[in-house]
C-alpha cells in the first residue's frame, strides 16, 4: 500500500491506483480522479457514485454491477453509457471504493 | 435433547454433518439433515462427462450410505428459514425447529439470468455442463460435433470451481485434436474477469497455456443477452461473438429461500463472518460451502479446509465458549490441461496462487502452476478419496491451512500486473 499525490490531495491507494480508504475521499476528488480516466462527471454519475458509496458503508462491499441494477436502480447498460468499458471498475475508481470484488 | 438442522447433503453439508455426529454427544444433539434430492452427486465429474470420462452411475449415488448413522434424513425442499422463531419451514408446510442451523444449499446456475438462454438454441447449440442434466445432453452433442465456432463462456463472477470453463475448453481441444476435427474447430474463452484469471501470475500462466492450444481470449465480456436467432453473444460494449456451438456458465446464486429468510446477498449467497462462517444476522445460523458468500473460490477444496475450522468453533461454540479459530480462504484446484496433464493451485483470501510444490514442501510430488502427468492421475485418484474419505469426514494428510513451503514467489514484471488502463 503507498501514498499517493493526486491534485491536491494525499491518499492511500494499491497497487492498481484504487483508493483503501473511503473517509479520504471528497467530491473534489473524485472530478480529479474523473479527469484522469477522461469522464466529466454529470448528474447521473453522482447518482452512482453516491449510491455505491452509501452501500458501501452499509455492507462493506463495493456494489457489482448486479447490485447497481438491483439495489441502485441503475441498469447495466445505463453503467456502460456513464463509465464506458469498464464501469464496475471506473465507477469504483472514481467513487474512492475498492476494486470489486466478486473475482475469485 | 437439542437439534441441530443442516440444509443440503453435498459436499460441504455431508462433511460437517459426519464429523459434528462424532464430536456432539448423540444423547445431547440430534443431528437433521436436509436435502430436496435422495442423491449425492459427485460434481468434479461434470467437467468429464461430455467427453465420455465418467459413466453416469460413478457420479450420481444415494445419499443414505454418505451419512453416518444416528444421522436423520429428511427429503424435502425448504421454503423459508425463520430465523426469529429458529424455525425451518418445509415444502409442505412442516415447521421444523433447531437449536443450531448450518445452511449448506450451495449454488446453482440460473440461465433464467440471461435474456435469450433458454430460447430456441437451449440444449440444441446452446449448453452448460454445471447440471447433471446439462453434462449428459452436451455429451450427446459433442457426439455429433464435426466442427465449426465453439465458445465457451462465463456469464457472471463468481462461479462455483472458477476454473472448470478453462479446463473445458483445454479438454475440448485435446478431444477435437484426437479427433482430427481441430483444424476446423476455433475455440474462443469469453470470460467477465480482465484475465484468464483473477490473480496476476496464474492469471498470466494459464492465459498463456490458452495461447499455446490457439484458444481465443475475450475478456472483460459483460455479457447482455444471448441472440439465439443469429447464434450471436452479446456484450454491454457492443461486442457480438458467433457460435455453432456455445458451452456457457450461467450466473450461479444460492438457494432462493436465502433471499425469502432474508439472510443472503444479491446472488443470494449467506452473508457470514468469512472467518466463522456465522451468519451476520444470526449467531446460531451458520453457511459453509458454495452457499456462504465468501471472498475466495467456490469449491469442493474450501468447502473440505472450512469444515475442519467450522467443526472446531462449532464444537466450543455450542458449549458456549468463543470460537477461536478463523479460516484463511484455504483453496486448491487441480486444473486439467488436457492430454493427460493438469496443473494444481493452490491460494487463500491473501496469497494468490503461485508456482512451487505441494503439499510436503520441496519433497512435492505435486507440482504449482505447471503442467505434470503426476498432477493428472492427483487428479484422477481424488473420486473415491471423495467418497471413501472426503465425505465421510475422514482426515486427508494434507494440512487445513495454506502452506507458504514449497512456494516460490517470483519477481512480478511490470506485464504480468494486471494494469487497470481504463
Amino acid at each position: 500500500m503507498t501514498v499517493a499525490t493526486i491534485g491536491d490531495w494525499q491518499v492511500s491507494v494499491d497497487e492498481e491506483g484504487f483508493m483503501t480508504d473511503p473517509a479520504e475521499w471528497d467530491e473534489g476528488l473524485a472530478q480529479v480522479l474523473a479527469s484522469q480516466i477522461g469522464l466529466t462527471l454529470d448528474e447521473q454519475h453522482w447518482k452512482a457514485i453516491q449510491f455505491a458509496r452509501d452501500d458501501f458503508a452499509a455492507n462493506g462491499e463495493t456494489p457489482t454491477l448486479r447490485r447497481m441494477a438491483t439495489a441502485g436502480g441503475i441498469p447495466t447498460k445505463e453503467m456502460f453509457a456513464l463509465f464506458p468499458k469498464k464501469p464496475a471498475k471506473k465507477m469504483s475508481y472514481v467513487a474512492g471504493l475498492p476494486k470489486p470484488q466478486g473475482c475469485v | 435433547m437439542k437439534r441441530l438442522v443442516i440444509l443440503g447433503a453435498g459436499t460441504a453439508g455431508t462433511i460437517v454433518a459426519n464429523r459434528l455426529r462424532k464430536r456432539l454427544d448423540a444423547s445431547e444433539w440430534e443431528i437433521v439433515v436436509v436435502d430436496e434430492s435422495r442423491d449425492h452427486l459427485y460434481q468434479p465429474g461434470f467437467l468429464f462427462l461430455p467427453f465420455g470420462g465418467y459413466k453416469t452411475d460413478e457420479i450420481r449415488k444415494p445419499i443414505r450410505p454418505t451419512l453416518a448413522n444416528g444421522i436423520s434424513l429428511m427429503v424435502a425442499t425448504v421454503e423459508e428459514v425463520v430465523a426469529d422463531s429458529d424455525e425451518v419451514v418445509l415444502g409442505d408446510g412442516t415447521r421444523l425447529h433447531y437449536d443450531q442451523l448450518v445452511i449448506a444449499t450451495g449454488t446453482t446456475p440460473q440461465p433464467s439470468e440471461i435474456e435469450g438462454l433458454l430460447g430456441t438454441e437451449w440444449r440444441k447449440s446452446v449448453h452448460e455442463f454445471y447440471t447433471f442434466e446439462g453434462a449428459v445432453a452436451l455429451r450427446d452433442k459433442l457426439e455429433s460435433f464435426t466442427g465449426g465456432r465453439l465458445v465457451v463462456h462465463i456469464a457472471e463472477m463468481p462461479i462455483k470451481c472458477p476454473v472448470a470453463p478453462m479446463e473445458f475448453a483445454f479438454l475440448a481441444d485435446d478431444h477435437f485434436t484426437k479427433l482430427g476435427i481441430r483444424r476446423s474447430t476455433e475455440i474462443t474463452y469469453v470470460t467477465p474477469l480482465s484475465g484468464a484469471f483473477t490473480k496476476p501470475i496464474a492469471s498470466a500462466h494459464l492465459g498463456g497455456m490458452l495461447h499455446e492450444r490457439d484458444i481465443a481470449l475475450e475478456s472483460d465480456f459483460v455479457t447482455e443477452k444471448i441472440d439465439d436467432d443469429n447464434k450471436l453473444l452479446v456484450s454491454y460494449d457492443g461486442r457480438e461473438i458467433p457460435f455453432d456451438l456455445l458451452v456457457t456458465v450461467p450466473p450461479n446464486m444460492g438457494a432462493e429461500f436465502v433471499e425469502r429468510s432474508g439472510l443472503g446477498d444479491d446472488l443470494r449467497h449467506v452473508r457470514v463472518d468469512p472467518g466463522t462462517f456465522q451468519s451476520v444476522y444470526h449467531t446460531n445460523v451458520f453457511a459453509i460451502g458454495d452457499a456462504a458468500n465468501l471472498p475466495t473460490s467456490k469449491a469442493g477444496s474450501v468447502a473440505h479446509f472450512a469444515a475442519h475450522v467450522f467443526v472446531e468453533n462449532f464444537v466450543d461454540h455450542v458449549a458456549g465458549r468463543p470460537m477461536t479459530q478463523r479460516f484463511d480462504g484455504h483453496a486448491n484446484c487441480f486444473v486439467e490441461a488436457g492430454a493427460g496433464k493438469a496443473l494444481l493451485i493452490d491460494f487463500n483470501y491473501d496469497v494468490e496462487p503461485l508456482p512451487g510444490r505441494y503439499p510436503w514442501g520441496r519433497l512435492g510430488p505435486l507440482k504449482l502452476l505447471e503442467e505434470s502427468r503426476i498432477n493428472h492421475f492427483g487428479k484422477l485418484a481424488f473420486k473415491p478419496l471423495y467418497w471413501n474419505v472426503l465425505l465421510p469426514g475422514r482426515p486427508l494428510p494434507v494440512p487445513t491451512a495454506m502452506s507458504m513451503a514449497g512456494k516460490v514467489q517470483p519477481e512480478i514484471s511490470e506485464e504480468t500486473k494486471q494494469e487497470v488502463t481504463m
